[in-house]
């Protein structure tokens, strides 16, 4: 176990020992520890790393810590930059997970239920990933997550490199309970007035985040930029329905033709919910 | 506190109203009709009380067990030679290994302790390594090299009849065609449905733990949470080969029961390391092999056909009920009693024709979780109720009251309902309880939509249903089980000792009996003994017995001291004992010439007494289903709030108001605790509680798989009334009170989110598909 005070450090740490593994809020990572599925011959801390624990402002954008909590997400001075991300922060889990659980973390985990991560993917956020020698490089953060590009040895998630719209953005979840739970499925809609784009995404269905961009584009040449930017409730509806079907697709008909086989009970409930949580998200957001 | 199942996490708001204490007639500060806090509330809740798991021996070793990755296969072969050979590995056990019977079980013994050619379920036990590291346990249980024949598992229960058998026993565990009254009656209105019951995880608070410690004598002792303690000491005697007396059950903390533990699969392989190696060996099993390990509800399918006539009186129920037992029996014929004999529910019904089987399967094991059997039917009984009324145009409420059974009916087993059964009167104060305000009334009120804070839900998509249900459970085995129960009371030094085998398992009993006997003997200081199996046996902590039987045999070993230590001083002044009374330490005669201290009286001397308390016998369900099966009912009424979003199907219950017949009230505050832990769980049955599996396999075996309500789930609970009407056959006439309120919350859950969609919801839990709806403007 390694606590190292800076990036660089801990990239000379994993780089000196190669089997070590990196650990931050260890919310993951300790859990298949305890259940012994992972044993890490080393762990190299990130908790000290005082400049991942926080952000700071470049060109437009807020370049965010890996090592930044869920629970520091969700505070208001947070929600007033990126409002989807704090949303999404204050939704995961319950608070022993959030004071602990990071960004980064939540990332690397790349579990399809990270809450962050439909967030991330619809703010087309990019990493900055710390190498060796001080070696810097940027990744799109759903190059990763789709397994395009991977984390080389002795490389740790730095930064995470967000645009700041200032704009409304919505996060929204369907749990199965009042309480903490891990999402059915979940939509992040951001909008970004500049460049007059809709960005959606939709978590927790798939592996990754899921990205409806016909859906966005189409939505956005309906919105009056320059004016109300409302919608009619039933565009906001084609929307949600757009998403949906798009995120769960129909079933392929079978190669010898005919009917497709229709979608079981439960997999049109998920679309349903999609769509709900769609055209309330975008709904939100326009208000 | 109690502690109770995890399901009892919630910050509810009660506002109990007992008959008989006003808003100022101040509750006693001890005896019955107290709320004394239970004695080790302090020490569970600052984290100081010693469980299983805490336990430490010198030398211990800790054991793992080998469990089957598969729901049914064949045994080829075990080889354990690479795990014996592995460095700190101290001993490997198999079915080879053990010395008595290979086999166990509470009712039947069909279970092998370890899996010898067929193993049967997922996670049943193959192998037990005893290592000098968890660890390296852990490791050589991996290491065991088992070679299996995988089988086609048996997952649905309706197939069950027509499988090869699973069991020497057959697929069959138990078949009860109840029949009751005319079978060619009909009514003018016909309801049916068909309902299907999830397999609820009793979840206990603290996963299964033990220390067997072995004796100088070839014995072991078992330090374990166990709620049986004699039943578990005898079942592993006889697979260790020993005479019962040399092993001797401890029992430590219970971490919260609702259900038997601890299951004695844990319990014989840890006792069979320890006579092994003779060293104290450690098990502390971990969440997902609890979930592997314990016995769950039974997952229940149900059909029923509901005959009535115009004004909505039932004429006849028709029902057929399967149960699924998982592959062992276990107490599977006693919840399959329950659910046959109260199929038709708190209802007046002429004729019955109830078939009710429990069958075998790969299905993970199922066994005893309170108000097994009656839980399942009472979802079922409701909806149909609901269904009646929908058809005839009747308020749910009004066409229940039409219906409800009282004191002096007749039950569809033809036994005669002699308890107190205030049915009609708890399902009306549920029902004139005011409802909640809707929070559109009040801006000002933060709305806690379906979903949670931070969630998805949307004030125009939500809506809110009421919905109501009445259930019952028995009290105490049945079918002709012997509930006897010994209690010693032991007075020296002016402080009384309890010494009785009834665990603590957070239903209150160390509480109760300190109360009792501060009632009888006016002593303040009480102290209840730890329970160990060299006592006389208690029997199981099931069925709110141990208030009956155990209490009883409690007051009667008290009122025995008492009389030992009054008889001298009445004998001295020529009156009866009866006119002697007891408080606060000092001996008065009713007319206060005779004044003395109990400490006087006694002179130094101890007093002693043993006594015990068995309810008047019952008698097995006969061929048709019927028979004087069942000691006493206890009744409860629930009316459930929810505010459902209908597009996503999420619910939040909003408030539950229960109306219980509680006979007596004997501890105020833990009474609350009870009920609202109970509607809790029922709750966690209602929405969450499924453990899921897939062709036998059990997928979630974690708890964020398996959600158990959290304090946000947990709605506002209002005991509206307690109806203390006494039981004259139970001691202090008091009714079990923790079983009947998870029988009834799940069913009145379903009918308040059938009202808030129209959607029949015929399944527990409600899936989120099950509770959309059209919007209606």
């Amino acid at each position: 176990m390694t606590l190292p005070a800076s990036l660089d450090e801990a990239v000379a740490a994993l780089g000196a020992m190669p089997a070590a593994v990196p650990v931050a809020g260890g919310t993951d990572l300790m859990a298949a520890v305890n259940k012994g599925l992972l044993r890490p011959a080393g762990l190299v801390g990130l908790g000290r790393i005082s400049e991942l624990r926080g952000w700071h402002y470049q060109d437009g954008h807020a370049l965010l810590g890996a090592g930044l909590t869920h629970a520091r997400m969700g505070r208001p001075d947070f929600a007033a930059l990126i409002p989807a991300l704090a949303a999404s922060a204050r939704a995961a889990g319950p608070p022993q997970i959030r004071n602990a659980g990071t960004l980064g973390g939540n990332i690397a985990s790349a579990a399809p239920t990270g809450d962050t991560l439909p967030v991330l993917a619809a703010l087309e956020a990019e990493l900055v990933i710390a190498g060796p020698d001080g070696a810097r490089r940027e990744i799109p953060v759903s190059h990763l997550l789709a397994g395009r590009e991977l984390l080389e040895p002795a490389e740790l998630i730095g930064f995470v490199r967000v645009p700041l719209l200032h704009a409304p953005q919505v996060f929204l979840k369907s749990t199965g309970r009042t309480g903490p739970g891990r999402a059915t499925a979940s939509v992040a809609v951001v909008l970004d007035p500049a460049r007059r784009g809709v960005r959606c995404a939709v978590g927790a269905i798939a592996p990754m985040p899921l990205r409806p961009l016909e859906a966005e584009r189409w939505i956005a040449s309906l919105i009056d930029w320059d004016g109300e930017r409302g919608l009619a409730p039933d565009a906001l509806a084609a929307f949600g329905e757009y998403v949906a079907a798009a995120c769960v697709p129909d079933q392929a008909p079978p190669d010898d033709g005919g009917e497709a086989p229709p979608l079981s009970p439960a997999v049109l409930h998920l679309r349903r919910t999609v769509a709900a949580l769609a055209r309330r998200a975008l709904g939100r957001a326009l208000s | 506190m109690t502690s109770d199942a995890a399901t009892a996490t919630g910050t509810t708001h009660t506002t109990p109203r007992a008959e008989g204490t006003g808003p100022d007639q101040e509750p006693p500060a001890h005896g019955l009709g107290a709320s004394l806090p239970p004695a080790d509330a302090r020490a569970k809740t600052e984290g100081t009380f010693p469980y299983a798991a805490d336990l430490w021996a010198e030398g211990l070793l800790w054991a793992a067990l080998l469990r089957s990755p598969h729901p049914h296969a064949r045994i080829l072969s075990i080889d354990t030679t690479a795990a014996a050979a592995m460095p700190g590995v101290r001993a490997v056990v198999t079915h080879e290994d053990i010395p008595g019977d290979s086999a166990y079980g509470r009712r039947v013994v069909d279970r092998p302790v370890f899996a010898a050619d067929l193993v049967r379920h997922h996670g049943e036990a193959i192998a037990a390594v005893a290592a000098d590291h968890p660890d390296t346990a852990r490791l050589a249980a991996a290491a065991i090299t088992v070679e299996y024949e995988v089988l086609e598992p048996v997952t649905d229960p309706e197939k069950a009849f027509v499988a090869e058998p699973l069991h020497p026993d057959g697929n069959l565990i138990r078949h009860i065609p109840l029949r009751y009254g005319d079978p060619d009656a009909v009514g003018e209105v016909i309801v049916e449905g068909l309902y299907r019951i999830g397999r609820q995880d009793p979840a206990p608070i603290g996963a299964e733990a033990g220390l067997a410690v072995p004796r100088p004598d070839g014995g072991v002792e078992l330090y374990t949470a166990s709620t049986d303690p004699h039943t578990d000491r005898d079942l592993a005697a006889a697979c260790f080969g020993l005479e019962p007396d040399r092993v001797k059950v401890v029992v430590t903390g219970v971490p919260g029961a609702t259900g038997d533990r601890e299951d004695p699969g844990f319990q014989i392989p840890l006792g069979l390391l320890a006579l092994r190696t003779g060293c104290p060996v450690k098990l502390a099993a971990t969440r997902e092999e609890s979930f592997l390990g314990h016995a769950h509800r039974h997952p229940t399918l149900l059909r029923y056909r509901h005959h009535a006539d115009a004004e909505g009186r039932l004429v006849k129920v028709e029902a057929q009920i399967l149960l699924d037992a998982g592959a062992y029996a276990d107490s599977s014929s006693e919840s399959l009693a329950a659910a046959v004999a109260f199929a038709c529910g708190p209802y007046v019904v002429p004729h019955a024709f109830i078939e009710g089987w429990v069958v075998r399967t790969n299905n993970p094991p199922s066994g005893h979780v309170r108000g097994e059997g009656a839980m399942q039917v009472c979802a079922a009984y409701e909806g149909q109720m609901d269904k009646l009324a929908a058809k005839l145009g009747v308020d749910p409420a009004e066409l229940r009251l039409r219906n409800v059974l009282a004191t002096g009916d007749i039950l569809p087993t033809s036994q005669t309902v002699t308890c107190p059964a205030p049915v009609a009167e708890l399902l009306e104060a549920v029902r004139d309880f005011p409802l909640p305000a809707l929070p559109k009334d009040d801006p000002e009120d933060d709305w806690l939509l379906p979903g949670g804070p931070e969630g998805a839900g949307e004030p125009g998509a939500v809506r809110r249903g009421v919905g109501y249900a009445l259930g019952m459970v028995h009290m105490l085995g049945a079918e002709g089980a012997d509930e006897v129960s010994t209690a010693t009371v032991r007075v020296h030094d002016g402080a009384a000792t309890v010494i009785c085998a009834a665990v603590e398992t957070g239903q209150g009993f160390s509480t109760l009996a300190r109360q009792i006997v501060q009632e009888t003997l006016g002593i303040d200081e009480v102290h209840v003994a730890a329970v160990d199996t060299d006592q006389p046996p208690a029997g199981p902590a099931t069925h709110g017995r141990h208030t009956w039987v155990s209490g009883g045999a409690v007051e009667r070993a008290a009122k025995m001291v008492r009389t030992q230590l009054l008889q001298p001083l009445a004998h001295q002044f020529g009156m009866s004992t009866e006119l002697l009374q007891i408080a606060d330490g000092k001996i008065t005669s009713y007319d206060g010439v005779l004044s003395t201290t109990v400490t006087e009286a006694m002179d130094g001397k101890e007093l002693w007494a043993t006594a015990q308390c068995r309810p008047h016998p019952t008698e097995p369900l006969d061929g048709a289903g019927q028979g004087d099966a069942f000691v006493g009912l206890a009744f409860c009424a629930v009316r459930a709030v929810v505010d459902v979003d209908i597009e996503l199907g999420s619910v939040r219950v909003v408030e539950m108001a229960v109306a219980q017949d509680v006979g007596r009230v004997l501890n105020p505050s833990q009474l609350a605790v009870r009920i609202e832990a109970g509607v809790t769980q029922g709750i966690g049955a209602a929405l969450t509680e499924n453990l899921r599996t897939a062709r036998g396999l059990i997928r979630h075996p974690d708890l964020t798989g398996y959600a158990l309500p959290t304090s946000l789930d947990a709605p506002d609970i209002h005991i509206v009334k307690l109806v203390e009407e006494r039981d004259v056959v139970a001691p202090f006439g008091a009714k079990a009170a923790s079983a009947v309120p998870v029988v009834t919350s799940p069913a009145a859950v379903a009918a308040a989110v059938r009202a808030a969609t129209g959607r029949p919801v015929n399944r527990l839990p409600i899936r989120p598909q099950s509770a959309v709806a059209a919007h209606k403007s």
